[in-house]
């Protein structure tokens, strides 16, 4: 259904650039969860603005890459330019619910504009379908919500406000930021419950970002792992948890916690994560990886796909027998 | 303290509209500074038999209904403007800053002062002038008092919020749960933190006092008549307007730089600065 | 009545009260027996004995201030030394004037610095952006009798196409063409208030447009032309509003010096001319008209911030 392939962004000039996403490519199908994982500043949040259209003018650019909703290439189109080609397809939610929404309007007109653009009815079945949505999100007393306003509701609820607005356009993906990160567990466990059913019940697809991966466990279909703005590994959570393939995701699930055995040493992922252009040739994880050899540190790693559309960016994954 | 000059220098290099603004109030200084060596002739100097002349080679300015040339009286004018821009912002500093800080930090003398600020606030600016006016008499340091006044008010709000923003910080709060007295903290903590957002409105006030002041010259209740001032010049060739319309350019032109480049200055500083504290400069008066 | 408006009212009464202390106390700072500071010097005995006994000046300070408190109540602010009519006749007569340069003026920059703001910040970065920028800055630095003069020189004086001075009121004589003796001197009054609220919208606009909700707004496939206008201006506006109560102070003190350049009979020629003539009751009396017209509007635009921003509680 969403089909991203080859998205690289790049800052600087045309004739000067620096790529700070590369080359990434991933799939969503249709009611399918993608857990799109990295650590702070790996280029996944840039990734989605990318799909979405929302990269600001003046800030990093889309240097190539498609992107595919139902077969249409959106690359590069902002929302309302979609709107106006019949593309509606992609929705978003972002991380703060706290500077999300408007604050002078009232959360029922929000969501009725949203409605307006997708969607030609009457000002009356507007406002009622705005009630459906925010009843769909689970929103007591719905009716009344409608009248409220943004500073009014707590940081759940207007994240609840911020899916129904997401539904109102009649995606068939819906990008979420890390919607979870600003809002407690508990609060987190409700909204998680909730993206879960929608998924079901109404076949969307999810691109779900995040740095938790207690999150990703819960929640997601299939992983795809992100360092230094490329795509290192792609499969099913089950098999990204038990059998990581990738030296990074290897490394960062041993980094996890054991609920067993409570007097561990945390272990780390010595290093830091390299810059934009700071890897020229070679692997980008070359320099932290304690597999490395002189062939990642000289060649960048191809694309290898392991069984059941497992795929790694890597010259030696593991688990793997030479 | 050559680090604290350079990193303000910087910013200037970088934005020629700045760069610019602190030029024009170089040579204002400088004028104001040098203005024996750079005037041509002496400003008070009356010669009826020049009077009146459109500018040429001998009088850049021209001359004015006494013959006076008005270059000259233009450069000295700069030493009064000077001298009201120090003047009206170190009273308000030195009366506002105290004022703000203190009401900040001890709340219930602080609820009174900033009421009394509030009060004074519900006057507008020139009419609370002209009423210190009224009541002082006229003159320079009178008219630098009652300009004062109304510039201490916005000063001492303004540190007031800063301060209390301050106050907050948890390494204020660090501090004091570590033992630190009330002069320390301020002292260490407040002052320093300050420095930067004051100037910035040290630059707007020293740019709204030249406005005040020239309005005050200008009504006869500002500077006395025998000192070469901009708005006195305005007032006196006002009634030329129309025989001698350069006696009136000159002295205005030199107002609206002088403010102009303090505007420019303020500004390029302000955009310096934490974003939090910008918030807090944006409600100056006139 | 909401606890806000309540809260904001019973504010405003008391800065009032506090203001009308000072105010009191005007006549008593000024140097000289305060009965001849009120009278001027050409007093007869019996006028001095009649404001003695009126004033109660034998009583209490604190009970002289609420007997002035209760003259001014009946709307007694004293007799003009100059004109030897009621304070409040005398600035009655001035009241059309400035109420209408004021009201022009509020429209000039209202209409010039909004849009012209908006447009600056939709169109950042270029060099119409620069140029307007450049100009609002300009235009806020300068003198606004400078200005007028100017003006005066050019439109009056040259093209003879507008009236230089003087006001006779639209209505004793003349009507609504009147109005065009005003036209200059608003103009020149509008130009640095115009700058700045023209900045401020400026500003406001490009702070808002860095909003997370506007990315929202964006999201939701919103055209960009209704996401500036129902998104952007109208949060920017609330800066741009609650700056209009000091606008309306500055114009208050600008208009003092503009009445005197263009000759108006306003109550800020009436200001300068009793301060030469030390007409004090009618200086006293303007500045406490003042006060309580510059705290209304102020309470006003309070009361209507509210409405717009529905964020803000008890302040």
């Amino acid at each position: 259904m969403l089909r991203v392939r080859d998205l690289s962004i790049s800052i600087g000039t045309p004739t000067e650039s620096l790529d700070i996403v590369s080359s990434v490519s991933f799939e969503i199908e249709r009611g399918e969860i993608l857990g799109l994982v990295g650590e702070s500043g790996c280029g996944k949040s840039m990734t989605s603005l990318a799909v979405m259209g929302l990269l600001d003018k003046g800030g990093p650019w889309v240097r190539t890459g498609r992107v595919e909703l139902s077969g249409f290439d959106v690359i590069n189109s902002q929302p309302y330019q979609r709107v106006e080609a019949g593309h509606g397809g992609i929705a978003m939610i972002f991380q703060e619910p706290m500077s999300s929404l408007n604050p002078v309007m009232k959360v029922g007109d929000q969501i009725e504009e949203a409605i307006a653009v997708h969607q030609k009815t009457s000002s009356a079945r507007q406002t009622l379908k705005a009630r459906e949505l925010l009843e769909m999100v689970r929103i007591p007393d719905a009716a009344m919500q409608l009248g409220a306003y943004p500073h009014q509701l707590s940081g759940g609820m207007r994240q609840r406000v911020m899916i129904a607005i997401a539904l109102a356009c009649q995606p068939q993906v819906l990008i979420a930021d890390e919607p979870t990160t600003a809002l407690d567990v508990t609060v987190q466990a409700q909204i998680l419950s909730l993206l879960r059913e929608l998924c079901d019940t109404l076949g969307l697809s999810i691109l779900f970002i995040t740095h938790d991966l207690g999150v990703v466990a819960q929640l997601v279909d299939r992983v795809a792992v992100m360092y230094a703005g490329r795509v290192v590994e792609t499969a099913t959570v089950e098999r990204v948890f038990a059998y990581p393939a990738h030296p990074y995701t290897e490394a960062l699930m041993s980094c996890l916690p054991d609920p067993g055995h409570w007097k561990q040493r945390l272990t780390t992922i010595p290093g830091q994560a390299a810059k934009p252009g700071q890897v020229r040739n070679g692997c980008a994880f070359a320099p932290r990886c304690r597999y490395a050899v002189a062939t990642c540190v000289d060649q960048a790693p191809p694309c290898a796909t392991l069984f059941d559309n497992h795929r790694v960016l890597c010259h030696f994954p593991r688990g793997v027998t030479a | 303290m050559i680090s604290v000059i350079s990193s303000f220098l910087i910013p200037f290099m970088r934005r020629p509209i700045a760069a610019v603004g602190l030029g024009i109030l170089v040579c204002m200084i400088a004028a104001a500074i040098l203005a024996p060596i750079l005037a041509p002739y002496d400003p008070s100097k009356i010669e009826p038999i020049v009077r009146l002349l459109p500018p040429n080679a001998a009088h850049w300015f021209g001359t004015d209904q006494f013959g006076r040339d008005i270059l000259s009286r233009v450069i000295y004018g700069a030493r009064l403007a000077l001298l009201i821009g120090i003047g009206v912002v170190s009273f308000a500093l030195i009366t506002g800053v105290p004022a703000g800080v203190l009401s900040a930090l001890y709340p219930r003398f602080g609820s009174i002062m900033m009421r009394l600020i509030d009060v004074l606030m519900s006057f507008p600016a020139l009419l609370l002038a002209l009423g210190l006016i009224v009541i002082l008499g006229r003159g320079v340091t009178n008219a630098i008092l009652a300009i004062g006044v109304v510039y201490l008010t916005t000063t001492s709000r303004i540190t007031y919020g800063l301060t209390l923003r301050l106050r907050t910080e948890t390494y204020v709060e660090a501090a004091s749960s570590m033992g630190a007295g009330a002069v320390w903290t301020i002292r260490k903590h407040v002052l320093p933190n300050l420095i930067s957002p004051l100037l910035v409105q040290a630059s707007f006030v020293f740019a709204f006092a030249q406005l005040s002041a020239a309005s005050l010259d200008f009504l006869g209740l500002g500077a006395p008549p025998e000192i070469p001032s901009w708005g006195n010049m305005l007032a006196d060739g006002r009634i030329f307007i129309t025989r001698a319309p350069w006696l009136l350019f000159f002295p205005g032109f030199a107002i609206a730089m002088t403010a102009l480049s303090l505007n420019l200055v303020g500004d390029a500083l302000r955009d310096l600065l934490d974003p939090r504290f910008r918030e807090m400069l944006n409600g100056n008066r006139r | 009545m909401s606890s806000y408006a309540v809260h904001r009212i019973s504010a405003a009464v008391t800065t009032l009260a506090a203001a009308s202390v000072i105010i009191f106390f005007f006549i008593h700072l000024i140097p000289g027996d305060p009965l001849y500071v009120l009278l001027g010097d050409v007093a007869t005995p019996d006028q001095v004995d009649a404001l003695r006994t009126r004033l109660g000046l034998d009583q209490p300070i604190i009970v002289q201030y609420f007997r002035w408190l209760a003259h001014v109540a009946r709307g007694d602010l004293g007799t003009s030394i100059f004109f030897q009519t009621p304070v409040l006749h005398v600035i009655r007569d001035g009241a059309e004037t400035s109420i209408l340069l004021a009201s022009i003026t509020m429209i000039w920059i209202t209409l010039i610095g909004v849009p012209v703001g908006a447009i600056a910040a939709m169109r950042h970065g270029s060099w119409l952006d620069q140029a307007l920028s450049g100009v609002a800055m300009l235009l806020a630095s300068v003198p606004t009798f400078w200005v007028g003069l100017y003006l005066i020189l050019i439109f009056a004086a040259w093209l003879g196409w507008l009236p230089s001075s003087g006001y006779p009121s639209i209505f004793e004589q003349g009507g609504l063409a009147n109005l065009r003796y005003l036209l200059l001197p608003s103009l020149a009054l509008a130009a640095p208030n115009a700058a700045l609220i023209l900045r401020l919208t400026r500003a406001s606009m490009l702070d808002v447009a860095r909003a997370d909700y506007i990315r929202t707004a964006r999201a939701k496939g919103i055209r960009p032309m209704r996401v500036i206008l129902r998104h952007i201006l109208r949060n920017a506006l609330l800066a741009v509003v609650s700056a209009f109560g000091f606008t309306f102070a500055a114009l208050i003190s600008e208009a003092v010096v503009t009445e005197t350049v263009f000759a108006l009979p306003g109550i800020g020629q009436l200001v300068v001319q009793s301060i030469l003539r030390r007409d004090y009751p009618v200086i006293q009396g303007i500045i406490l008209m003042t006060v309580v017209l510059y705290l209304a509007v102020n309470l006003m635009v309070d009361l209507c911030y509210r409405l717009l921003d529905p964020r803000v509680e008890l302040a």
